[in-house]
Formats: C-alpha cells, structure tokens, sequence
C-alpha cells in the first residue's frame, strides 16, 4: 500500500495508519464488497462514454476522441490544509496579474533590478499591442490553474502557473458528478464541499469585468476553435453551464465597432468573449494573419472599450517556465510578502554555470523546455534512456535558454483503484481560481491529476494520466 | 439564438430524419426480399437502392444486385457517402456542434445511439444479424424523438428541429412515391389495376404506414388509396399534407418568435393551404409524377428559405 520510503503518502501516515482526513473514506470502503467496486469501476467508464465527457487526440484518427481514465479513489484534503492552499494561492494570482500590468506599463520590476529584461525581450508572449492597455477592471488573468505538488505533510510546491487558458475544470465538475451518482451514500458521511457552483461563480466572475461598452446584462460567449479541438467538450459544457453562446469564429464579426455574434434575429454584440483560443489566432489583422479562429479587428474593439476578452490577450507572458524561475521575487515584489507557496527548485539553462551543472546531472533532473506545454519536450532524467539523454543533452547545447531543469520531486501518492486492489500512485493537483476587479475566488475543490503507471510522474492526460475526484472536507 | 446552432439542429434532425427512412427502407426491402426467388429479389433490392438515389454507386461497385452486398452498402460501405454509418455520424458530429441547445437526455440519447450503431457496423452485417440490426436503428431513432419532445425547451431551436425533421419527411416520403410509382406502374393507365399486391405492401411499410392503412381501408390496397393516403391523409405522420402542415407550425411559430414573417413561412403556408384544398383526382390529372416532382421542388425552396430567413450561413 505504501509507496517508496521517501514519498507522502495522501492517505496513511508512515506507521500505516489512515490519516484523519480519509479515516471515513476508508471505513466506507472496507465495509464495500470488492466486487460491487469492480463493478461500479466499469459503469464510470461506460458512463463518461455515454455522456461524452472526451478529449481529442490530434493526429489519432481513429482514436479521435479519448476518455481520460477517471479513477474512484477521492483525493481528499482537510480543511485547514485547504485553508494554507487558499491563502498562497490567493497571494500568487494578486502578484500575476499586478505583475502582467506592470509589464505592458511602467515597467517596474525591471526598472528595480528584480527581473532582467532579456525575457521579454525574446519571449513570443509578449504582445505589443497590450503595452500601455489596461482591460476592463484591470483584470489580465480571469481564470488561472495552479498546479501543486506536494511532499510532505506541510509542503505543497506550485509546479507551473497557467495563466493564458487553463483547462479542465470540466472534469473536476464531471468526476464529482460521477461519484456521486455512483456513491450517493458517500457524501452523507464525509463532509465534502462543493463545487458545483463553480459555472455560476464563472459567469458572475466575467460578468463583472464587462467593458464600458456595456448596456444592461452583459452577453457572455465562450469562444471555441470548434468541434475538433481537444477541450471541445469543455468549451461546450462551461458554456451550456454558464448560460453563455458557444461561439466560433466564423459566427462572429465586429459590427459598429462591437464584436457581435450572428445570430437567427441578426448581428448581437457581445460583452465577455471568455476565449479558449491561443492569443496568435484571436485576431489575424493583428496577429497570425493565416488564423482562421479568431475575428478580425477584435483587438480594435477591445482596445476601444467594447469587449472583454477573458483571459486578456499577452497573459501568457506571465506564465512561461523562464518567468516561474522568478516566481519568489514577483510575488515579493508586488505583495511585499514572503510567498506562501513555494516554487520548485528551478536551475535556468540559460545561466552558463547552471547550465554546466544541470548537464553534469541530467540523469537526476527534469529539463523542460521554457514554452512547452501538455508533457511534450520535456526530460524526466531518472526514467529515461541514456540515448533520451544524449539526445536530450545536444538539443540542450544547442539551445540553453529555452530550458530549465529541476529536481526530480518525490510527488505525493494517492492510492487508485486497480483489479489488484489499492495502489499508491503520484497525483498533482490543478485548483481554479476566478479574478474579477475585487476578488479572487477558488472553488474548493480541483482537479487531481493522476499517474496511472506505477513509479510514473508523469500526470498529463495526453500522456495518459488519469484524474480523481478531489475533495476539500468542510470544517 | 446563433445562425450557426439553427443550422445544425435543423440539419442534425434532417440526418436523423434520413437515417430512420434508410432503416425503414431496409427494412421493407428485406421483408420483400425474403418471400422472392433470386431474381425477383435482386429486383427489390435494385428498387431499394434506386430510391435511395444510390444506384450508380452501387453498379460501379458490383454488378449484380445481391441482398448482403445490398445491405452492407446501404449500412456501412465506405464508398457510399451516404451509407447510414456516415449519416448517423453526420447526426452525431451535429450534435456536438449544438451541444449547447439541446437537452442533455437528447444528447446521451444520440451519442449512445452512435455507440451502438457505430459498434454494429464495425464488421459487415450478416444475414443472421441484419434484421436485429435494423430494428436497433429504429429504436435509436424513436429514443432521439422521444427524448425531444420530452425533454427540450420549446423555443426557437425546437422548431429549427423539427423544421429539419419535415423538409426531410416530405422529401422523403415524396421521394418513395415517385421511384416506386415508377417502378409499380409503368403509365398512368395502370392506375387502378390490379397490381402486385406485395409491393404496395412494401411501399406502405418503407414508410411505416402498412398497418395504419390497413385499419383506416379495412384491408382494402389499391394504388389510388394508398397514394391518396400518402400524399392527402392528415392523420398519417408521413404524409406530405401533414408534414407541410407540421411544417407550418414550426415556421410560423419561428416567425412570431422573431417579429418578422418570413420567406420560409409564406412558403410554407401556401403548400400546405393547397394541399388542404387538393383531391386525389386533381393530383392524376396534374400527372403523379409532375406534382410530385413539383412538390419536392416547392419543399427544396423552403429549405432554402429557412437558411436565408434565419441567417444559417453568413
């Protein structure tokens, strides 16, 4: 049951015994009949097939879509551990979205020596156009995914900040659907928060960072690259959640300088456009001119007052890995506290000392690349071949900047269903947060990502991780 | 509600629509099939094939018109773009697109379809098993009509569906007569002769009606009755005269709901004024052929209407 010595364990402590949090849990679960989990294990899957709930895999035809496995073993987290999260998640976002203003304005944490210029210099997310811009109620980052670690009992690490377009909060709501359904009984005796609120907290959360533009009720669209993309279903499912139009590009045009949506009555403008579209597409008269999922002049009306684009268009700069490195100080700087949620340890390749060190070690380190995203580019020096690594180790030569490495983390374990029984598997954990002018706000609950192959770290869905229900237990 | 979310319910339901009538089609085809001898029935199969307008197709394929290759090519074969494995898709990957304008029990009701259909159709079908496979296929489409009208919101994406539901309906069932009045009676004197009494049955059955006739003609089946029955009774729900007046509802419920009475609507409720008006004998004196060809040229235009009027395209 338990894992490597030096790894947490969610659910018992180091003498095997259940932790407080998962005493009940357990209790429920050994009075269960092992076959009528088994079963219940397979009506989850042919459920999620039946709703649709799927991912897309580009390239895989005849796989196109995918379910991501959904495991019925809850992460669970006390309240007081929820408590900490809250708090140094909170402190992070203020510091990333005071941070991006600052960037496309005056500049200061560069201007004090905190930040060197150089990564703006070359970073492909940085826009231009955004520079001297404040959107609507000064929010840049509207929905934000911080992904933690953990590694002991008190130590939660954030692992990455996903500022531009976070997804799979889809899941979170579907998964405690699911288990719900399967184990009504469950949530009678655990005090489980909830997050089903979630989509309505979403609309109101737009709704208040309508531009001046607006009159009456502010319009919210979610605006999807359709039904091929890979998150389809969750584009449909916030929008259907929320109330809002499930817009494409070819279903919008600016109008009277307002960004509008065809509509049977006519042309309607919209005031929130919650995008799931990368900044390059938005706008083909300002960005990539070949784009085929964005509205002409968009960034026209947006700079004018007439729309809101959630998340604002440049976000991303906020969220590359070279950025992370300097997490520590831009928290500092702009909340003048100490973070109370730490960053990984991250070595910056473009640094020729470290760069030395982090090719000294490559076998013991994990090496991304500064824009990949999803798993792809990246190093796990522990698992991988000494031909991964030598191949790793030229591209690495040949390019350092675009890398940083970090230690391999022991990840916490939670313990996933298998035929076999229970066994501890590594998961992270993906909580969304809302921003609006006043307030950020986070959902108690998330999204656990889980390793479905043993000793893997790796979480991602499209490297076929699976994920949990994750609950936050009310006091 | 948007251009493009009428669009797809409007045509989601055309495709269901299309994917029922191919099934029902079958499944005539196979009941007339199985009381022939070989050349009789490589003749009903021809006809089936014929009236789904896939007739090239299939002779390029094969020669000869036998019952597996028949099915397997009306069901499945990836060389025919309209086989009922590419409609049902087509039903489905429109669904996803409106996912957000219809109920969730329709949503499950034609994803599960799909899963069931799309599995029976991963191998070819074979004799044994095509009569199941049929009857599966009317029953994912009575579960998509069922959890309609139970479960969605009666505003202007209801009527796009069930716009889409008729156009195709006249269509079809226009369609059927036309290629099977053909087919039965090679001139218009033929016309209340006494005809091949099993393939009248099949025409009734190729859209359901065998047994409604049955009760409301006592048994009687002459070709004047049943295409009277097929073009005129408003009691029967695949009737030209009921699906344009089912039509009609529809567009002129639309029309009030925008504030503007559209194209669509006017054409519509002139179609089915006139076949309020409309005898039997005025439709053989026209030529059956010819006010068939007419009406589905009538019906084609408000379709087309409906695109414009509600701004499905750009």
């Amino acid at each position: 049951m338990s894992g490597a010595a030096d790894t947490f364990d969610e659910m018992h402590d180091p003498s095997g015994a259940v932790r407080a949090g998962y005493a009940e849990y357990c209790r429920w679960f050994d009075e269960q009949p092992a076959d009528l989990l088994k079963r219940k294990d397979q009506e989850a899957e042919a459920s999620f097939r039946r709703t649709g709930i799927t991912f897309n895999v580009y390239g895989e035809h005849d796989a196109e879509e995918r379910l991501i496995p959904f495991d019925m073993v809850p992460r669970i987290i006390t309240a007081n551990e929820w408590r900490r999260l809250t708090r140094g998640i909170e402190q992070r976002v203020s510091a990333l979205n005071a941070f991006i203003h600052d960037l496309y304005h005056r500049q200061e944490i560069i201007r004090a020596g905190r930040l060197p210029e150089r990564l703006l210099a070359n970073n492909d997310a940085w826009l231009s156009n955004m520079v001297g811009f404040t959107p609507p109620g000064g929010v840049y980052t509207h929905i934000v995914g911080i992904d933690l670690v953990r590694t002991g009992p008190n130590d939660f690490f954030v692992l990455e900040d996903n500022a531009r377009t976070p997804s799979g909060v889809s899941y979170m709501l579907e998964n405690r659907e699911t288990m719900m359904t399967m184990f009504p009984e469950l949530f009678t005796r655990v005090p489980v928060s909830t997050v089903s609120d979630y989509p309505r907290r979403l609309a109101r959360s737009l709704a208040a960072c309508a531009p001046s533009a607006t009159t009456g009720k502010p319009t919210v669209a979610v605006l999807t690259p359709g039904i091929y993309n890979s998150a389809y279903y969750e584009h449909a499912f916030l929008a259907d959640q929320m109330g809002a139009e499930l817009v494409e590009s070819g279903d919008l045009r600016v109008v009277g300088g307002r960004v509008c949506m065809r509509t049977t009555r006519g042309f309607e403008p919209i005031d929130v456009l919650y995008r799931r579209v990368d900044d390059d597409f938005l706008d083909p008269l300002s960005f990539n001119p070949d784009s085929m999922l964005g509205v002409p002049g968009i960034m026209d009306v947006y700079r004018s007052g007439g729309i809101t684009i959630a998340n604002a268009p440049g976000t991303g700069i906020a969220d590359d890995k070279a950025i992370y490195s300097f997490m520590p100080e831009i928290v500092e700087f702009y909340t003048g506290e100490k973070p109370l949620l730490p960053n990984v340890e991250t070595y910056r390749c473009a640094d020729r000392e470290t760069l030395k060190y982090v090719l000294d070690n490559l076998e013991e380190l994990v090496v991304k690349e500064v824009h990949g995203s999803g798993g792809y580019g990246m190093l796990i020096g522990p698992t991988a071949s000494k031909k991964e690594i030598r191949t790793f180790r030229a591209k690495l030569e040949a390019n350092p900047q675009n890398y940083i490495a970090q230690p391999t983390l022991a990840l916490s374990t939670c313990p996933v269903f298998t035929r076999k029984g229970l066994a501890p598997r590594h998961v992270d954990l993906r909580p969304f947060v809302l921003v609006s002018p006043d307030n950020v706000e986070i959902v108690p609950g998330g999204l656990t990502r889980v390793a479905l192959k043993k000793g893997s770290l790796v979480v991602n869905s499209s490297q076929g991780g699976g994920t949990k229900d994750t609950w936050v237990l009310k006091d | 509600m948007l251009g493009r979310t009428a669009n797809g319910l409007f045509w989601m339901f055309r495709y269901l629509e299309r994917v029922e009538n191919t099934a029902r089609l079958l499944d005539a085809g196979l009941r007339m099939a199985l009381t022939r001898d070989v050349i009789s029935a490589e003749d009903e199969w021809r006809s089936v094939i014929a009236t789904l307008g896939q007739g090239a197709g299939f002779e390029a394929k094969y020669g000869i018109y036998t019952g597996t290759q028949a099915w397997n090519y009306i069901l499945r074969d990836k060389d025919n773009p309209a086989c009922l494995h590419a409609l049902m898709r087509t039903v489905r990957t429109n669904a996803r697109a409106v996912r957000t304008a219809i109920s969730s029990d329709l949503w499950t009701a034609v994803n599960e379809g799909w899963m069931k259909i799309d599995e029976a159709l991963s191998r070819p079908v074979t004799q044994s098993a095509v009569g199941d496979v049929v009857k599966m296929i009317k029953g994912v489409g009575t579960l998509a009509h069922g959890a309609f009208g139970n479960s969605m919101l009666r505003d202007a994406g209801f009527h796009f569906a069930r716009a889409g539901t008729f156009v195709e309906r006249a269509d079809s069932t226009a369609r059927i007569l036309d290629m099977k009045y053909y087919l039965l009676l090679p001139s218009v004197s033929y016309v209340g002769s006494s005809l091949d009494a099993g393939q009248w049955d099949q025409l009734l059955r190729s859209v359901s009606g065998d047994r409604a006739f049955r009760w409301l003609n006592t048994g009687k089946a002459d070709a004047r009755g049943i295409v009277e029955f097929l073009i005129l009774d408003q009691r029967f729900p695949r009737s030209l005269a009921y699906s344009h007046t089912l039509l009609r509802e529809s567009l002129t419920t639309l029309a009030r709901l925008h504030g503007s009475d559209g194209t669509s609507s006017e054409l519509v409720c002139q179609s089915a004024a006139m076949l309020d008006e409309l005898t039997i004998d005025q439709v053989f004196d026209e030529g059956l052929h010819e006010f068939l060809t007419g009406f589905m040229f009538r019906n084609g235009e408000i379709a087309d209407a409906i695109a414009q009027d509600y701004r499905f395209l750009d």
